[in-house]
C-alpha cells in the first residue's frame, strides 16, 4: 500500500478547497473601502521622444482623481537588474535606468508612461485617452543583428551598438577550445533560434496601493512570486523608503512562470497614487496589457558547433548567442542568458571543453527575463538539437551517441568545464528507464502504422540535466549577483499543539501548504491537519527570496527541516526537566519525547504546552516558548536529471504536426508528493510542447506587436496534447540537503522542446526528405509544409 | 444605471447596472461573487465560464442586461447543499486537475457543461470541448482525467494507451 500521509505520500491539496469552491482570494477579488481604479497610458509607438504630456483637460474630466507622469517619479531609482555581468574584455555590463513611467522616450510598444487614477475604471480609460501626449517616432530596432551593427539606432542613447555585456565563459578556456575545434575529425554546426515565448500565467498581473497617512506604511497587494524581493526592489532601490514602512502581500497567484518574479513600475505608481490621494489605488492588467508588458522569455539566436570523433565522443562544444534582452533590463534579464544558460552547457555529457559566447542585445522590445526553466531550456534545446544532427551526420544511434557521452556514476562529483560541480547523478537510469516506458523497441511497428494512414512518425529524445535550488551565496555572489539566494522558515508551535510555519517560498500553484504541511508533520510525529502554511506577506513572513528557480523544496524546505530539528531539540530540554532525565537519554519519536529504555514519556502537546505554561520548567537555563527561525543557504545547486522521448505524427501534405506520446523518466531526488511532482511535470511538458510547435511572439520591423491576443498567441489547447507518461523513481539523492530532494518545477519545460523537434526532423529524415536537417520552433505547418517542399 | 435581476445560484439578486456592463462584472462586482474569474480581454481564455439557463456562457461575453432574468449559476453554487464538493469539482480534487487555480472555475464549469450533454465523453471528446478553456499549469492531463473521472469512467489506466 502506498503512504497516504507524510513523506512521499500523494496527499490531495488543501488548497485545492478554496479554488474549487469560488473562495480563493487573487489580487483582483480585493476591494478596499474608498479605492480607485488606475489605468496606464501605453506607448503605441515602439520607440519615439516625447515631447509633451499635457494631462490639463484629462485632469478635469469626470471622476479624475489624479494624473501622474514619469516627470512625476523622475527623482525615484530605477528598477535594477539583480545580476552584474562582465563583458570578455572585463568592461562591466551597460545597465541604463529603467524609470517607474517613461520619461523622455518611450522605448517598447507598452511602455508606460502615465498613471491615471479615477473613481470608476471606465472614467480612468477615458481620461487615459484624452490626454495630450506628443511624441517624434523614432526609427525602431527589433531585429538584434541590426541592432548591433546600427551604431546611429540607439535604444539608449548613452549605449553604443545596443550591446548590454559580450560575456564569454569560460574566456580563459577559449583557445583550448578553438584548438580542439581545428583539430577534429568532425564538427557538427547549427544555427537555430529559440523563439521569444509570452509567459501568459492566466491571473494577469495586478496591484493594490494602500497607503496609510496616519503611521506613513504602505501596503501592496500584488501578484508577486516573492514578496520579500518585491519589498526590497521596491522600497531600497526604487522609492527610497524604509523596508518596514512597505508591507507585501502576495496573496493567490494565478501562475507565475517567472513573469511575477520581477517587481514592474506598475508597482511603484499605485503605491505614490495611494500616498498622493491617501485612498487605496487599484490595477488590473488587462491580458493585452499582460501581453505588451509582462517581460518575455527566450529570444536566443544562437549558432552552436559540436566536434566529434568519428565514433561518435564528443570533443569540444562552442556556441555563440544573441540574447534579446528588451527596452529595459528587468530584475534577472543578466544572470538568464548567462550563468543559468552557459553553465549549463556541458548538459549531463563528459563533453571535455566548452566555451560559450553570449551578447545580449537591447531592441524596442518588452523587457526579456526568466520563464520556467530560464537559461536551461535554451542550452538544452541547443545541446540536445546538435547532438541530433551530428548523429544523423555521422550514421550513429540517438540512444548511443547519448549513453556513450555521459557522465559515468563514478565520475561524481564531477567538475564541467562551465563551472559546476555535479554532486550525483545517473544519467543511464532514466535514460534506460525512458527506453521502457516509452516502448522504444516498438516504434518500428507503431511506425509502420502510421506510414500505413500516410503519416510520417519520428522519434525525438532529450537528455537534460539542469541547476536548480538557486542558491549557494557564496557562489551566486561570485559570480554578481547583488542578492543573497538562501531561504528562511519559521516554525511557531502553538501552546495547544497546532503549528504555523511561516516560509519564505511563496505557492502560486505548487500546492505549498499541502506538501509543506507533509514535511513538518511527519518530521514532528504529528497530524497533517495540525499544521499550517503561511506564506506571502512580509509582515508575516522571515525574508525569504521566494520561488522560482525550481528552489522551493530544496531551499525553503530545507530551512523549514532546520527550525523543525532545533523545536526538537529545544523539546528534549523541556521533557528532560519535566521527565527528571539527563537531556542526553530523551529520545524523539512519533511525536514523544522518551527517556531511552523506559517508558517515560511526554507528547509533542505536553511540551508544547509546558513551553507556553512553564510552571514546571528549567527557566534558569531555557527561554519559555517553543518558536525557531532557520535561514538555509545551500552549499551547492542541485541537479536533477531525465530522459524524455517525443514521438510525433507528420502529415507530409500539410505539415501538420501531432505528438502521438510523450515519456519522461526524471531523477528528482527524493520525492515528497508524488501527485505534485508528476503534476508539475505535465505543466512543463505541457509549456514545452507549446513552445516547440505553437508558440510566437512576433514584432514586425516598426516594433509593433502582431501576437498581442490569444486570437493570434497560439497558447496550447486540450486538444494539441497527448496523455503524458512521467516516471520519478530513478532518485539519486541530493548529497547535501537534509530532504535529499533536488526540484521539478521546470523540468518538463526544459527537456520537451528538443525532444519534440527531433521527433519532427526524425520523422522527416525516415520519409526521405534529407534534405531537412533543422526547422526552427514553432514548428508550425506552414515551416513544416516549405521545409519539405523547400 | 438600471437594475437588473436574475437567479444566480438559486437566490434571486439584483444589482445597479450600466448597459455596458458585462455578466462577468456584474458578478463579481455587482455580487461580490469572485470565483468567476477573468482571464482575457478576447472571449478566448475561458475562466469566466458560467452556466446561463443551463447552458455554458463566456460571462465576459454578455452584457447582464441580456440575461435579465435567467437562472445563472457560478462556482460558488456548484457545491452539494452540505457544502461538500460536486462531484467534478471533487474529481478534480482526487486526480489533481488544478494548480494555480485561476483558470479552474471555468474549467469546472465547462466540464459540468460536458457532461450534462454528454455522459460518458472519450478522451477526444473531453479535450474537443475543454477548447475554450486554457489552462497554464496543468498541460491538461490530469484536468482531463478528472473529467473523465468524474463521468464514472475508469481512469486507473491512464496514461496507458
Amino acid at each position: 500500500m502506498p503512504k497516504d500521509h507524510g513523506i512521499g505520500a500523494s496527499v490531495k491539496r488543501r488548497e485545492d478547497i478554496r479554488f474549487l469552491t469560488g473562495q480563493g482570494r487573487y489580487t483582483a477579488d480585493i476591494n478596499l473601502h474608498k479605492q480607485g481604479y488606475a489605468y496606464f497610458a501605453r506607448s503605441e509607438m515602439a520607440h519615439a521622444t516625447i515631447n509633451k504630456i499635457d494631462t490639463t483637460a484629462a485632469s478635469a474630466m469626470p471622476g479624475v482623481l489624479a494624473i501622474m507622469t514619469g516627470a512625476d517619479f523622475a527623482a525615484m531609482g530605477g528598477n535594477p537588474a539583480g545580476w552584474y555581468i562582465n563583458s570578455r574584455d572585463g568592461a562591466t555590463m551597460k545597465e541604463p535606468k529603467r524609470p517607474v513611467l517613461a520619461h523622455g522616450k518611450v522605448r517598447h510598444v507598452g511602455d508606460a508612461y502615465a498613471i491615471v487614477v479615477a473613481e470608476t475604471l471606465e472614467q480612468a480609460k477615458d481620461a487615459a485617452a484624452a490626454i495630450d501626449a506628443d511624441f517624434t517616432e523614432l526609427p525602431a530596432i527589433v531585429d538584434m543583428a541590426k541592432a548591433v551593427a546600427n551604431p546611429a539606432h540607439r535604444v539608449h542613447d548613452e549605449i553604443d551598438n545596443n550591446v548590454c555585456f559580450d560575456w564569454g565563459w569560460i574566456e580563459d578556456n577559449r583557445a583550448a577550445v578553438d584548438a580542439a575545434f581545428a583539430a577534429a575529425p568532425h564538427v557538427t554546426t547549427l544555427e537555430l533560434v529559440n523563439n521569444r515565448l509570452v509567459p501568459n500565467a492566466m491571473e494577469p498581473r495586478a496591484s493594490i496601493g494602500d497607503y496609510d497617512a496616519g503611521t506613513g506604511d504602505y501596503k501592496l497587494y500584488t501578484t508577486s512570486q516573492n514578496p520579500h524581493l518585491s519589498r526590497l526592489l521596491i522600497a531600497a532601490f526604487v522609492m527610497g523608503i524604509p523596508e518596514n514602512k512597505l508591507t507585501v502581500i502576495a496573496p493567490d497567484v494565478g501562475g507565475g512562470f517567472g513573469s511575477k518574479i520581477y517587481h514592474y513600475g506598475e508597482e511603484a505608481a499605485v503605491l505614490a497614487a495611494s500616498k498622493a490621494l491617501r485612498r487605496p489605488v487599484k490595477w488590473v492588467a488587462e491580458r493585452s496589457e499582460s501581453f505588451l508588458s509582462d517581460a518575455h522569455g527566450r529570444d536566443h539566436v544562437t549558432t552552436i558547433q559540436l566536434a566529434l570523433d568519428k565514433d561518435g565522443t564528443f570533443l569540444a562544444l562552442r556556441t555563440e548567442t544573441m540574447a534579446n534582452v528588451g527596452a529595459y533590463l528587468s530584475n534577472f534579464a543578466t544572470v538568464t542568458p548567462t550563468f543559468l544558460h552557459g553553465t549549463l552547457m556541458a548538459g549531463p555529457y563528459k563533453t571535455p571543453l566548452v566555451y560559450v559566447n553570449v551578447k545580449a542585445v537591447f531592441t524596442n522590445t518588452a523587457p526579456v527575463d526568466a520563464y520556467r526553466g530560464a537559461g536551461r531550456p535554451e542550452a538544452t534545446y541547443s545541446i540536445e538539437r546538435v547532438i541530433d544532427k551530428a548523429a544523423d551526420e555521422l550514421g550513429l544511434d540517438k540512444v548511443e551517441i547519448r549513453r556513450k557521452n555521459f557522465i559515468t556514476t563514478d565520475m561524481f562529483p564531477y567538475t564541467t568545464p562551465v563551472g559546476l560541480v555535479y554532486d550525483t547523478g545517473n544519467y543511464q537510469a532514466t535514460l534506460e528507464k525512458m527506453i521502457e516506458l516509452g516502448d522504444l523497441a516498438g516504434f518500428e511497428k507503431r511506425a509502420a502504422a502510421s506510414k500505413a494512414k500516410g503519416k510520417l512518425r519520428g522519434l525525438g529524445l532529450s537528455t537534460w540535466i539542469e541547476a536548480c535550488g538557486i542558491a549557494p551565496s557564496h557562489l551566486v555572489g561570485v559570480l554578481g549577483a547583488r542578492v543573497g539566494l538562501f531561504d528562511a522558515a519559521t516554525v511557531r508551535v502553538n501552546a495547544t499543539g497546532s503549528i504555523s510555519v511561516m516560509t519564505g517560498a511563496h505557492s502560486h500553484g505548487q500546492g505549498h501548504e499541502t506538501v509543506f504541511a507533509q514535511i513538518v508533520a511527519e518530521r514532528l510525529g504529528i497530524a497533517e491537519s495540525a499544521v499550517e502554511i503561511v506564506h506571502g506577506d512580509t509582515s508575516k513572513i522571515p525574508f525569504g527570496m521566494g520561488s522560482y528557480g525550481s528552489r522551493s523544496l530544496a531551499v525553503a524546505g530545507s530551512a523549514m527541516v532546520k527550525a523543525v530539528d532545533k523545536i526538537i531539540a529545544k523539546g528534549k530540554k523541556i521533557a528532560a526537566h519535566m521527565l527528571e532525565a539527563a537531556e542526553g537519554d530523551i529520545e524523539f519519536a512519533d511525536g514523544k519525547f522518551s527517556v531511552a529504555g523506559t517508558d517515560k514519556a511526554k507528547t509533542f502537546g505536553e511540551i508544547a504546552f509546558s513551553a507556553y505554561v512553564p510552571h514546571n520548567y528549567p527557566l534558569e537555563t531555557l527561554e519559555p516558548g517553543l518558536e525557531e527561525t532557520s535561514f538555509y543557504d545551500p552549499a551547492n545547486f542541485t541537479y536533477p536529471a531525465g530522459a524524455y522521448a517525443c514521438e510525433v505524427e507528420v502529415d507530409p501534405a500539410t505539415g501538420q504536426v501531432e505528438v502521438a506520446s510523450f515519456t519522461c523518466a526524471d531523477d528528482f531526488g527524493n520525492v515528497m508528493n508524488p501527485m505534485i511532482v508528476e503534476g508539475q511535470v505535465h505543466g512543463g511538458v505541457g509549456q514545452g510542447i507549446g513552445q516547440a510547435l505553437l508558440e510566437n511572439t512576433i514584432y514586425d520591423e516598426n516594433g509593433q506587436l502582431l501576437s498581442a491576443s490569444y486570437m493570434d498567441y497560439a497558447m496550447p489547447r486540450a486538444e494539441d496534447v497527448p496523455f503524458y507518461t512521467v516516471d520519478h523513481s530513478c532518485v539519486t539523492e541530493c548529497t547535501h540537503n537534509p530532504l535529499g530532494v533536488k526540484g521539478c518545477g521546470e523540468a518538463g519545460a526544459i527537456g520537451s522542446p528538443p525532444a519534440v523537434v527531433n521527433a519532427v526532423i526524425d520523422a522527416l529524415q525516415r520519409g526521405g526528405y534529407k534534405h531537412v536537417t533543422h526547422i526552427d520552433m514553432p514548428v508550425s505547418p506552414s515551416r513544416v509544409w516549405a521545409a519539405i517542399n523547400a | 444605471m438600471t437594475k437588473v435581476t436574475m437567479v444566480v445560484n438559486g437566490k434571486t439578486v439584483s444589482a445597479e447596472t450600466e448597459g455596458r456592463t458585462l455578466l462577468s462584472a456584474y458578478l463579481r462586482e455587482g455580487l461580490g461573487l469572485t470565483g468567476t474569474h477573468v482571464g482575457c480581454d478576447t472571449s478566448q481564455c475561458g475562466a469566466c465560464v458560467v452556466h446561463v439557463d443551463g447552458k455554458p456562457v463566456k460571462s465576459c461575453s454578455v452584457f447582464a442586461q441580456d440575461v435579465a432574468g435567467s437562472q445563472v449559476r457560478t462556482i460558488e453554487g456548484m457545491a452539494n447543499a452540505d457544502g461538500s464538493l460536486g462531484v467534478v469539482q471533487q474529481a478534480f480534487q482526487d486526480h489533481h486537475g488544478l494548480q494555480c487555480g485561476f483558470c479552474t472555475p471555468g474549467m469546472v464549469m465547462s466540464s459540468a457543461a460536458l457532461l450534462a450533454e454528454n455522459p460518458k465523453p472519450t478522451e477526444s471528446e473531453v479535450r474537443h470541448y475543454l477548447e475554450g478553456n486554457i489552462c497554464r499549469c496543468t498541460g491538461y492531463h490530469n484536468i482531463v482525467k478528472a473529467v473523465l473521472a468524474a463521468s464514472g469512467q475508469d481512469v486507473a489506466s491512464v496514461p496507458a494507451e
